[in-house]
């Protein structure tokens, strides 16, 4: 296999509030592949959108490498530093928020355009900018090119933030759950023509969310991350991980979430947790942080170390997972039958 | 008022238009809305933002804001056979009828409650304001809802909001709304904005809680999978208008209207199949200006010319399963190809 277009190698971030500092990342190791579809999946809390900042280079990680195209980010200097900077983008969440209302959509797009010197002049950019609505199924263009913000639906919002990401060229896109704001009935529209761009562009897109269904869907030939609490928990191949999921905390997300199907959801069954309180960040318990509400705990492992992250003895699998039963190829009764 | 209302029936909604006066002009928030609410069931209203879903729940206790206009229509509550139109009852009436007969809680429950008042004091103002001023009785009956919801009773009920995590907060604040034993309770988005292991813990203790005080509930959300646990009977919300509405299983598994037909294969499911996804083209409509005829026609891959000049009414085989569609054969039969599509 080819080089990953992305690395990330120990990272580590807290943040500080006051006294008291809040490790909000751990120990995070990731390749990202070029043109694979990846997707990080976490509640809220467990540092999936902090990942997704520091690998598109808005927040510097407290320790730890990033590596793009094999070159640590920390040595770019220059014109380097600002060809990765341009070739990897972040879509924000919220589009109510993350456009600016006093601007124009023309506005917006142009500026990023002109600022790297991609188009000359206004006419380049208007031709270049009507160009990239285009891509994103917003028109018609020139309707769209003078308004603000505040005319436009949320889809369409999101669309001018897809576009605006799209500007600069970029290799790399980090889709911060870029479809949990706009309706039902258009999601998966807008997330269709985000796949749809890998294959037109040849963007490599790492999307976000908190949604497995969705995650399943949009990385179905790809590979999904679990994270909880600031680590990655288990990470392996889609079809794989929902098939057969192996960390205690993946298989009870599963069984939790309910589905659009009466019979299946009612039938389901559901793993009880230990405890349902989340620890806070701040108080992280000792070992693996799943221990105090995880179903198998062990006593005596599980709360002395840290699991690390690797492909348990016993599996058939790719799926590589954070936990010591699980690696020692413990059977964990998923089901009471 | 001697509607005939079955006893088993304990909201009837009839006709309900309001409208929204704005700058802009009126805003047609919901339109002819009618259903029957039975003791001990619970139904879901689905739909997308602007749909008017929480427009008709808050006309359900009369907490519409000050600009809403009722135009038409009347709500009807039962109560040990005695029937009374909640858009016609006095100031008085109104504070007796709200939690002690209708309970809602709100979305963003996590600001619901007062930060610097113990949750037992919470509970014994929300008592005396409806003339209960035993505390003793109050706590009692307290920390049994309490219980109910798995809270740990005695804690929860000497601490303060602050110190309990999202979900308690929920579940304490589902326990508080059912304080006064109302016959039915308004949840709009119950679950929305908590994590997925919390939304579980909550599901159940609805369910459980359900069970058994046996009151009705009427839940707002945009979560089909939500409705398809919960819900005894759906009813898809489009445009100000029940589109289709009908016990869980015939929405799901046989939608006759293309909006919910729609809506079902816009969601992904988490089973080991790969899921064969469209979304519905379009967005939906202005509601001061609202398309003609059936108000879907603009995004209805079935449309014809009928669509946009005559509004279908909610009909069906079945009393029980009611769509407004005037193409529910052509619905049926993309349906069928669309299964022998998944089949291969």
């Amino acid at each position: 296999m080819s080089e990953p277009i992305m690395r990330l190698e120990g990272i580590y971030r807290s943040f500080r509030t006051g006294r008291t500092l809040i490790p909000v990342l751990q120990d995070i190791n990731l390749d990202i592949n070029e043109l694979e579809f990846l997707c990080l999946v976490g509640e809220s809390g467990c540092g999936k959108t902090t990942t997704g900042k520091i690998l598109a280079g808005l927040l510097p990680p407290s320790s730890g490498n990033i590596y793009y195209q094999g070159r640590n980010v920390r040595d770019l200097r220059g014109g380097d530093r600002r060809e990765y900077r341009r070739s990897v983008q972040l879509i924000h969440q919220d589009p109510y928020a993350s456009l600016n209302p006093t601007q124009t959509i023309f506005d917006m797009i142009s500026f990023p355009l002109l600022h790297h010197k991609l188009v000359s002049g206004q006419k380049g950019a208007r031709k270049r900018a009507a160009e990239l609505l285009e891509l994103v199924d917003l028109t018609p263009v020139e309707d769209i090119l003078d308004k603000y913000p505040h005319q436009l639906s949320g889809g369409q919002r999101q669309r001018v933030s897809i576009a605006r990401a799209l500007t600069t060229n970029p290799s790399v896109i980090v889709a911060d759950e870029s479809v949990s704001m706009v309706d039902v009935s258009i999601r998966i529209g807008l997330l269709q023509m985000l796949m749809n761009l890998r294959e037109e562009l040849g963007v490599t897109i790492v999307f976000i969310t908190h949604d497995l269904a969705l995650a399943k869907y949009f990385a179905w030939d790809g590979r999904i991350g679990v994270m909880y609490l600031g680590r990655m928990v288990e990470v392996g191949k889609t079809q794989e991980l929902i098939r057969d999921p192996q960390h205690p905390y993946t298989r009870v997300l599963l069984s939790a979430i309910p589905e659009p199907d009466p019979e299946k959801t009612r039938t389901k069954r559901h793993i009880q947790l230990r405890s349902e309180d989340i620890p806070r960040l701040t108080e992280l318990p000792p070992g693996c942080s799943f221990h105090p509400r995880c179903p198998w705990f062990v006593e005596g492992v599980c709360d002395k170390s840290v699991p690390q992250l690797g492909i348990p003895a016993s599996s058939n699998s790719s799926v590589e997972v954070a936990c010591f039963p699980v690696q020692e190829g413990e059977k964990l009764q998923l089901y009471e039958t | 008022m001697n509607q005939k209302m079955n006893d088993d029936v304990v909201l009837r909604v009839d006709d309900l238009s309001i409208v929204y006066r704005t700058k802009r002009g009126n805003v047609q928030a919901t339109t002819d809305i009618s259903f029957d609410l039975k003791r001990g069931e619970a139904m879901a209203l689905i739909g997308e933002s602007g749909s008017g879903k929480t427009t008709v729940s808050l006309s359900l206790i009369r907490k519409l804001p000050k600009n809403a206009l009722v135009t038409k229509g009347q709500v009807l509550y039962q109560r040990e056979g005695n029937v009374r139109d909640v858009l016609k009852l006095s100031k008085r009436q109104l504070r007796e009828f709200r939690w002690k007969d209708c309970a809602m809680v709100f979305q963003g429950s996590q600001n619901a409650f007062n930060p610097v008042l113990k949750i037992r004091k919470q509970f014994e103002d929300t008592a005396r304001a409806h003339g209960w001023t035993d505390k003793e009785a109050v706590r009692q009956r307290a920390l049994e809802l309490l219980r109910l919801v798995r809270l740990d009773p005695e804690r929860v009920y000497e601490a303060y909001p602050h110190e309990l995590s999202g979900g308690m907060k929920q579940r304490t604040l589902l326990a508080l709304g059912v304080l006064l034993n109302p016959q039915v309770v308004i949840l709009d988005e119950p679950t929305t904005a908590l994590d997925i292991l919390t939304q579980r813990a909550i599901i159940d203790v609805l369910n459980d809680m359900q069970k058994k005080l046996n009151f009705s509930i009427i839940f707002i959300s945009h979560d089909l999978s939500l409705a398809a646990e919960m819900a005894d009977i759906v009813a898809t919300v489009y445009a100000g208008e029940i589109v289709e509405i009908g016990p869980v299983n015939d929405i799901f598994y046989d939608p006759q209207h293309p909006y919910t037909h729609g809506l079902l294969t816009s969601v992904p499911k988490l089973d080991h199949e790969q899921d064969l996804l469209t979304s519905i083209k379009g967005a939906p409509p202005n509601l001061i200006t609202p398309p003609s005829g059936c108000k879907f026609h603009p995004r209805c891959p079935y449309v014809t010319e009928k669509c946009s000049v005559d509004g279908p009414p909610l009909a069906g085989d079945k009393p029980e399963h009611l769509a407004a569609c005037w193409h529910k054969d052509a619905l049926l039969k993309a349906r069928e190809e669309l299964a022998q599509e998944v089949a291969q």
